[in-house]
């Protein structure tokens, strides 16, 4: 028979999820709602005179052609550096997860990138590729390709595609290894004893079992692309050449911290909830009926 | 027993009150680091040490967009330092602030502090001051865009090392030849907004924006699509498209590139002239920026660099510091020093004239073009500066659709035009958030 466990005072389970309630309502639903609110507003940048402008913020921002490209933009490159960061960490994951020796060595070496700071590796993959002094770029001029990312909008993005997931492979690498570790060797084994080869396995049997994490990772790289590669476009692009790397969040912080328009760049935000929001409802009303648990 | 309880509490009052009562502290957010941050040190050590009523605090806050960001940031939770280092192109932000801002010329007013408007120069201080005469923030570090050639470059080509280049159709000449030599850097440029749209159309007396570029009214829009300007930018693409220019990034990236020998010609604040200085190999000439013979050119051009604002919300006494402090910047010894050390200009005539009988111009070859190009004729209606509301962002459009022509997905026409339509929008916008 199962097990119950009831609560013999009706406060008490409140009290146990408040914490909880407190952080939400304190760092998400507060912040998220004063975005709503002075989204609404013109504000001058020193906050002496503010005006309320409605929707109006909104109109403009979808009235700029300019705006409406940055989407674009941002789904080239969320998908770029989920797919990037997702393929190269899961080849790291299962060959590691077949290292015998020094195996422990190996996994701490592959998990340090997710230790550096963003801008830092922004700046470390902006001196690599930087067209007059970078040792690839000066490689690359050798192999008689001339590398100019301050001009050429496509290779400003593979820069920073490349610098975002660098660093987040080895969030997904560990997630994938603990993944792999968790598959029963006996199905594995019961498998190649029927004659399945090494990739018909993978394909069949261990990518399947690993759909749990590969869905989550789904979900948290998109939001990664998303939110936290701001620091890398900074150092690495500041959103050029022309706007080929000017991505949402990076917009949202220009308008607002250097344009000092805060009515627009919290409209802007508000629209990224909205987006998230929706990407996220996607995920898991469509991609999540095809994961097993 | 109680009488020495009472004499240690009187002992400490004297001890804790003392800073208070002797020294006012105020606080100056400034935006310099490496020699540049090291030389304001220095003038903040120097006047700490020649008084004892007013103790000064440098504090450094990220760079010129950082620094003013943080001003707003903390003027809104009403932390605001007392002197905001302000870069140029933040100005109009600045003077619509009415609230938020002392200006100076009230500040040295109140504190009885000798105070000449007049002994200013006028190219410099009149960026910084209204319509009516009224200075608004003080002049801190100030540079105008010049020339600087490679001489072993030049000499490389089979030209002539000391080449001065007046006119745009000269430099092609020399670019030519460098390119013909197989020189893979013939041009470079910092700041590409700054020097080749807007100097450019003060420097030919032509309109970067109306209502005196924003001088006069709010309701300015951006006029930078002149035919001039496209038939600049438009040959730009050209040299870039014939590897005679090479674009180099949004800032003073190029820099680097003319320091090491890579770039041989450079157009560049002149207060790049330090570092070029103490970092080039070779033999260098500091000349006007060149000119095409069209519009009023050579007109004069227009500075860039930043400002001290003085911020509201303080008491009289801290003013009076304030004032103390600004008047101490003002003196001949200080800009004098401050000129030489750094390549920004002078900001009163004395330290001008100082400077020129010092024999520095004749020992050190270039550094006075600067100050010649900008004084050399009085400023037009085109050629005081300028001042509109949202200009980093501005800037920041500006540099895209620049990037498009130099990359030669747009023409000069079409860029142009599209960076002054979507610079009007954001001036727009300004304006309604300043009425």
């Amino acid at each position: 028979m199962e097990k119950r466990v009831t609560f013999s005072h009706k406060a008490l389970p409140y009290l146990l999820v408040a914490p909880q309630l407190v952080i939400t309502f304190v760092f998400f639903l507060w912040p998220a709602s004063q975005a709503i609110w002075q989204s609404l507003f013109l504000p001058d940048p020193f906050g002496l005179s503010s005006e309320f402008v409605g929707l109006e913020n909104f109109r403009f921002l979808f009235g700029d052609r300019y705006y409406l490209e940055s989407f674009t933009t941002t789904a080239i490159f969320s998908l770029a550096v989920t797919a990037l960061s997702m393929s190269s960490a899961l080849l790291l994951a299962v060959m590691a997860d077949r290292v015998i020796r020094g195996a422990t060595a190996y996994k701490t070496l592959l998990i340090w990138p997710y230790a550096v700071a963003p801008a830092i590796a922004g700046v470390m993959w902006l001196f690599m590729f930087n067209p007059s002094i970078g040792l690839i770029a000066y490689y690359l001029k050798f192999l008689g390709y001339n590398w100019n990312h301050v001009l050429n909008g496509g290779e400003a993005m593979f820069l920073v595609v490349v610098a975002a997931s660098w660093k987040q492979i080895s969030y997904n690498f560990l997630f994938f290894l603990a993944g792999l570790q968790a598959i029963p060797k006996s199905l594995i084994e019961a498998a190649a004893i029927d004659g399945a080869g090494r990739t018909y396995r993978f394909w069949t049997i261990i990518f399947p079992l690993l759909s749990p994490t590969t869905f989550f990772l789904l979900v948290v790289n998109i939001v990664y692309a998303f939110f936290e590669t701001f620091g890398i476009i900074h150092t690495v692009t500041a959103g050029g050449p022309e706007r080929s790397t000017t991505i949402l969040v990076y917009k949202i912080y220009a308008d607002g911290f250097v344009g000092q328009d805060l009515g627009s760049s919290a409209a802007q935000s508000v629209i990224l909830m909205v987006v998230v929001a929706i990407l996220t409802v996607v995920q898991f009303r469509f991609i999540e009926r095809r994961v097993h648990y | 027993m109680k009488l020495t309880k009472k004499l240690m509490v009187a002992a400490m009052a004297v001890v804790w009150a003392m800073p208070a009562s002797a020294q006012t502290e105020i606080e100056w957010w400034h935006a310099f680091t490496g020699r540049l941050g090291e030389l304001l040190a220095k003038q903040v050590e120097d006047f700490n040490a020649s008084q004892s009523d007013y103790k000064v605090v440098a504090t450094h806050k990220g760079n010129y967009s950082e620094t003013l960001n943080a001003g707003i940031a903390a003027f809104r939770a009403g932390e605001q330092p007392h002197i905001l280092q302000v870069f140029e192109v933040g100005t109009a932000t600045m003077m619509a602030a009415g609230g938020a801002i002392k200006p100076v010329y009230e500040v040295m007013a109140e504190a009885g502090a000798e105070f000449d408007p007049e002994s200013y120069l006028a190219a410099v201080a009149g960026y910084y001051t209204t319509t009516d005469g009224d200075m608004l923030s003080l002049p801190y570090n100030s540079s105008t865009p010049v020339l600087y050639l490679n001489q072993d470059a030049l000499q490389a080509a089979g030209l002539d090392p000391q080449a001065r280049p007046k006119t745009w159709p000269e430099v092609e000449e020399i670019l030519k030849a460098l390119k013909a030599s197989g020189h893979e850097c013939p041009l470079t440029t910092a700041w590409q907004s700054w020097v080749h749209l807007e100097n450019f159309s003060a420097y030919h007396d032509v309109p970067f924006a109306s209502k005196e570029n924003g001088f006069s009214a709010l309701d300015t829009e951006l006029r930078f699509n002149g035919e001039l300007q496209v038939t600049h930018i438009g040959k730009m693409g050209e040299w870039a498209k014939d590897g005679l220019f090479i674009y180099s990034g949004r800032r003073n990236e190029g820099g680097a590139r003319f320091r090491s020998g890579e770039c041989a010609l450079f157009t560049e604040s002149s207060a790049g002239y330090a570092g070029v200085k103490a970092e080039a190999q070779f033999p260098f000439t500091v000349t006007n920026l060149p000119y095409w013979e069209a519009g009023g050119a050579p007109q004069n051009t227009i500075i860039g660099g930043a400002s001290l604002w003085v911020m509201t919300g303080h008491s009289p006494e801290e003013y009076k510091a304030v004032a103390a402090f600004l008047s101490f910047l003002s003196t001949s010894g200080v800009q004098a020093a401050w000129h030489q050390n750094t390549g920004y200009l002078p900001i009163t005539t004395a330290a001008y004239e100082q400077t020129k009988s010092e024999g520095f111009y004749d020992a050190n070859p270039g550094t006075d073009i600067a100050i010649i190009q900008m004084t050399g004729k009085a400023p037009t209606a085109n050629s005081k500066g300028l001042r509109l509301g949202s200009f980093d962002q501005i800037r920041g459009i500006i540099d895209e659709e620049l990037e498009a022509v130099w990359s030669g997905n747009k023409t000069a026409q079409e860029a142009l035009d599209a960076a002054v339509e979507r610079g009007n929008q954001l001036l727009r916008r300004f304006e309604r958030a300043n009425q």
